[in-house]
């Protein structure tokens, strides 16, 4: 046996190259099913009933005028529910209040009925009697000692005495002495920073397809990044045995973490239940922007420490974040994040996590990272330019390395923040002229990377094709990568090999699709999976050639005598083997069960100019520039596609998108109109270079590549616009009214 | 309730449908066709998902009723491939990894179908305009900017 996976210098044949995508053709036809797309015969439609204010006690639901209408079949309230165990109570409480409504859109009552028509018809029928209480949706309004409370008694211990029942956690990180860094600077920068809550923005509305029998078996048919997650979150609310759940994960129309929780399924297998009929339920754009999502705001207090040469002496940063109606903010990932690309003798960040009368938090990209370091960044760049240092060579004089005691508390392996920078220095685009109210921004960013609890199965066909079953939604082209890392590991052609998402009966538990865990996680466990299938091919060899499997080594696709000494056999192919496998001992399979670790951190660097309009305040993106580590590209594609798409969604953070709520707590913005993501005619092409520091954690050296790209451009595009217009932007986002009005003060001071 | 009888041409094929006055095109499209590949991501004719061509005009079909298609000629995604033969534009985007999650991909093909029809020759400002009305939460638009613009050149090659 040879199956060395340890080789330094890998010749790679698959990955690396760029094949179509095996979902491409029901893509681009309208064939692949989404989650709104699928139908069960004697379908119901389901619909909920969201509260029209902030903050209010429920006094009293009369649903029997809505019970009464012909073709209403169910109606569900949080009364159906039982009681549940701790750790799924607050999901539970934010798909159907309990007491209280916590924000503009919380779901109070749903209906089942025959039609769309009557399922609205009955919704207008539920009467809701609400005591409306004050609320408080901005978060430094919200740690105030007299801001209205939306839990009594979730405080945790490490938050002192005296503070608002609203901040519910404190976190903190870090090494070293600030106050004796701070000493050695010659320039320190203070700055507070805030950033607007925003929206993961998919273009697919949640949906979900539930029927349940009356033994209590159930099926669900949802979009989701983790059906396995939607099966154990919803046996947990529904009091249900996970086996006698069985989720399939429809194709999914964009998550960015969005969709790493549940919001209506649970209630649909309620109503499915109580209706004895299946039951789908799609959101509109309003119900997915007032009650799914968002991101935090926040507001961030830094403090830099520099001296003129460069070296950055101290980093503190307090950061506060508030996560919506219930605790949970990504505050503590920022405070880990923020300072992480640096290798720093004194570093702290304090995170406190805040509640407020906003729909609760949900992952967003690399959550937490990106407003925290929008304020670092943005106060390292301030603290360079102070001195008239190269904002490059600042990060590069203080950036991490092998061996760097991290700030969040681990000692990097080899990593690629210097590779970033070194290829941003040498790109074209850092010294391409400026010109006129143009301005050009650098920032880092980095993120953890994840890998958590997968299963693959592989299994050889009796024609020797390859089959891959694996438990995480394909959100951007993983059936593709784990297709090419199964056909590099077995040696065979990648049109020979097809990859599904199995539902959650068909493999074990695996961790939701975030992270940026699934080319890693999921990759290493089809290579260890396909290697289990070497093995055993190589034994089915030995066993027809007569000799010790030891004697036998799996090379290009084929079983062979490993050395002269093992006697002289011609190749037996993949398909040859497979072909006789029913007389060898029966079918062929591999399979792989890990809670895989080792994935390793990546770092990237993105350049930005930009071109103000003085007289509106608009901003132009002239020309973007992404460079990340990305350990070892399998689809390079693919790969360009995430730094691709992680710098506009930046972008549509730096500078428009923005959750806007009244006096009166509701959201102002709730559609596609108000809440503006980028369009193509607000863009430049996004260039994007691709570094290869191997990830030791991976056979290929692979790392995450999904998240890092959304870290950097906030700050960014901060620099760059606050370069061209001579004033520090300290807000996101810099919208049109804010950056006229910051180029105002300007001139008038 | 009365349901109202319309007659139109989907994809080149006769088609009756009953449906509610109230009913969109998209609904008809979606829950009463079984033509799911057209997509529904707002409702409010802000992202693009639900485009169609009505009598070789894009439209969002979430906009339109579904009783304004009698007489009418529509053409959805699933009508763009002839048989087993892709679109030049179909092909162009899985090559160009033009897509990632796909939900926006039959709004954008259908839409830039439409261009090509008008303007065989785009410059990359009038394809980012004419798809400003197509939203993508996941590329950034690079790879379907480009996608549209190579299929655009092959085609004036081909023809």
């Amino acid at each position: 046996m040879a199956l060395d996976d340890t080789k330094k210098t890998r010749e790679f044949k698959v990955v690396g190259t760029r094949p179509d995508r095996p979902d491409g053709i029901d893509k681009v036809t309208g064939r692949a099913r989404f989650g709104a797309d699928m139908v069960a015969p004697g379908m119901l439609t389901g619909r909920i009933l969201r509260s029209p204010h902030a903050h209010a006690r429920i006094v009293r639901i009369d649903a029997s005028k809505a019970k009464a209408l012909s073709g209403v079949k169910a109606v569900v309230t949080r009364a159906d529910f039982g009681e549940v165990p701790e750790d799924v109570a607050d999901v539970l409480d934010n798909c159907m209040a309990g007491d209280k409504v916590l924000y503009d859109g919380h779901a109070v009552a749903a209906v089942a009925a025959s039609s769309p028509a009557v399922a609205r018809k009955a919704l207008k029928l539920i009467e809701v009697e609400y005591e409306v209480l004050p609320h408080v949706t901005d978060v430094d309004e919200a740690i105030k000692p007299d801001a209205p409370v939306l839990h009594e008694g979730r405080q945790q211990e490490t938050v002192p005495e005296g503070m608002s029942q609203n901040v519910i956690a404190r976190s903190e990180f870090g090494h070293g002495d600030i106050e004796a860094g701070l000493k050695q600077a010659d320039r320190v920068v203070e700055r507070t920073y805030r950033t607007a809550a925003t929206h993961q923005g998919y273009i697919e509305p949640h949906a979900c397809l539930a029927t349940m029998g009356s033994d209590g078996r159930a099926d669900l048919w949802v979009c989701t990044q983790g059906h396995y997650m939607v099966r154990n979150t919803c046996a947990a609310i529904l009091g249900m045995e996970q086996g006698q759940l069985r989720v399939t994960a429809s194709e999914i129309g964009g998550g960015f973490g969005g969709k790493t929780v549940v919001f209506l399924e649970p209630v649909a297998l309620m109503l499915a239940k109580k209706a004895g009929r299946p039951v789908k339920m799609v959101m509109s754009r309003s119900e997915v922007l007032r009650a799914t999502g968002p991101t935090s705001s926040t507001s961030i207090d830094v403090k830099i420490g520099m001296t003129k040469d460069g070296k950055i002496t101290a980093g503190f940063a307090e950061l506060r974040y508030q996560g919506g109606a219930y605790p949970g903010s990504p505050v503590d990932m920022g405070a880990m994040s923020g300072f992480a690309p640096y290798d720093l003798e004194n570093v702290k960040t304090l995170g406190w996590d805040v509640v407020t009368n906003r729909p609760k938090a949900a992952a967003y990209r690399a959550p937490g990272a990106p407003m925290a370091a929008f304020a670092i960044e943005s106060a390292i760049d301030e603290a360079a330019k102070g001195f008239g240092l190269d904002p490059l060579e600042v990060r590069l004089m203080n950036g991490a390395d092998e061996g760097t005691k991290a700030s969040y508390g681990p000692t990097y392996p080899a990593i690629g923040l210097k590779a970033t920078l070194e290829a941003a220095k040498l790109h074209p685009h850092w010294s391409a002229p400026l010109g006129e109210n143009q301005g050009r921004g650098v920032a880092c960013g980095f993120w953890f990377n994840f890998g958590g609890d997968t299963c693959v199965s592989l299994n050889i066909t009796p024609d020797g094709t390859v089959t891959v079953s694996e438990g995480n939604p394909d959100i951007g082209g993983s059936r593709a990568s784990m297709t090419m890392m199964a056909a590099e590991e077995l040696g065979i052609p990648y049109d020979q090999v097809r990859t599904i998402i199995a539902d959650t009966g068909s493999l074990g538990q695996n961790e939701v699709t975030d992270g940026s865990r699934v080319t890693f996680a999921v990759g290493l466990a089809t290579i260890k999976a396909a290697e289990a299938a070497k093995k055993e091919m190589c034994r089915r060899a030995a066993l027809v050639w007569g000799i010790d499997e030891e004697a036998v080594e799996w090379e290009d696709g084929a079983a062979r005598p490993a050395g002269p000494n093992a006697g002289k056999f011609p190749p037996m192919t993949l398909k040859e083997i497979a072909a006789i496998a029913s007389n060898t001992g029966g079918p062929i399979a591999g399979h792989h069960e890990v809670n895989a670790e080792g994935a390793g951190v990546s770092f990237a660097t993105h350049m930005v100019d930009v071109e103000l309009d003085r007289d509106t305040g608009s901003t132009k993106i002239l020309r973007y520039t992404v460079f990340q580590d990305a350990g070892k590209a399998v689809h390079p594609s693919y790969v360009e596609g995430q730094f691709q798409g992680g710098a506009v969604q930046g972008i549509g953070w730096a500078l428009n998108e923005e959750y806007i709520y009244g006096d009166d707590g509701i959201l102002q913005n709730a559609g596609f109109l108000d809440y503006r993501i980028p369009v193509a005619s607000d863009l430049p092409m996004i260039d994007t270079v691709i570094l290869e520091i191997p990830n030791p954690g991976h056979p290929y050296g692979v790392r995450g590549v999904g998240e890092t790209s959304i870290v950097p451009p906030l700050a960014a595009i901060a620099n760059a616009v606050s370069e061209a217009a001579g004033v520090r932007m300290t807000q996101l986002p810099m919208s049109p009214p804010r950056v006229l009005a910051a180029l105002q003060a300007k001139a008038e001071s | 309730m009365s349901q109202l009888h319309v007659t139109t041409k989907i994809n080149g094929d006769e088609t009756e449908f009953l449906c509610e006055a109230e009913d969109t095109l998209l609904d008809v499209l979606r829950d009463r066709l079984g033509l799911t590949g057209t997509k529904e991501g707002c409702g409010t004719g802000d992202c693009g998902a639900c485009s169609v061509a009505v009598d070789g005009r894009l439209v969002c079909s979430c906009l339109m009723l579904g009783a304004e298609a009698e007489g009418r000629d529509i053409a959805t995604i699933e009508g763009m491939a002839t048989g087993d033969q892709l679109h030049p534009l179909q092909q162009k985007f899985i090559e160009m990894a033009a897509l990632q999650c796909g939900i926006c991909t039959p709004g954008i093909l259908v839409a830039a179908q439409s261009l090509l029809e008008r303007n065989p020759d785009p410059s990359e400002e009038e394809v980012r305009y004419w798809l400003a009305g197509n939203l993508c939460r996941c590329t950034g638009y690079d790879k379907i900017i480009r996608a549209v613009m190579e299929t655009a050149a092959d085609m004036r090659r081909a023809s």
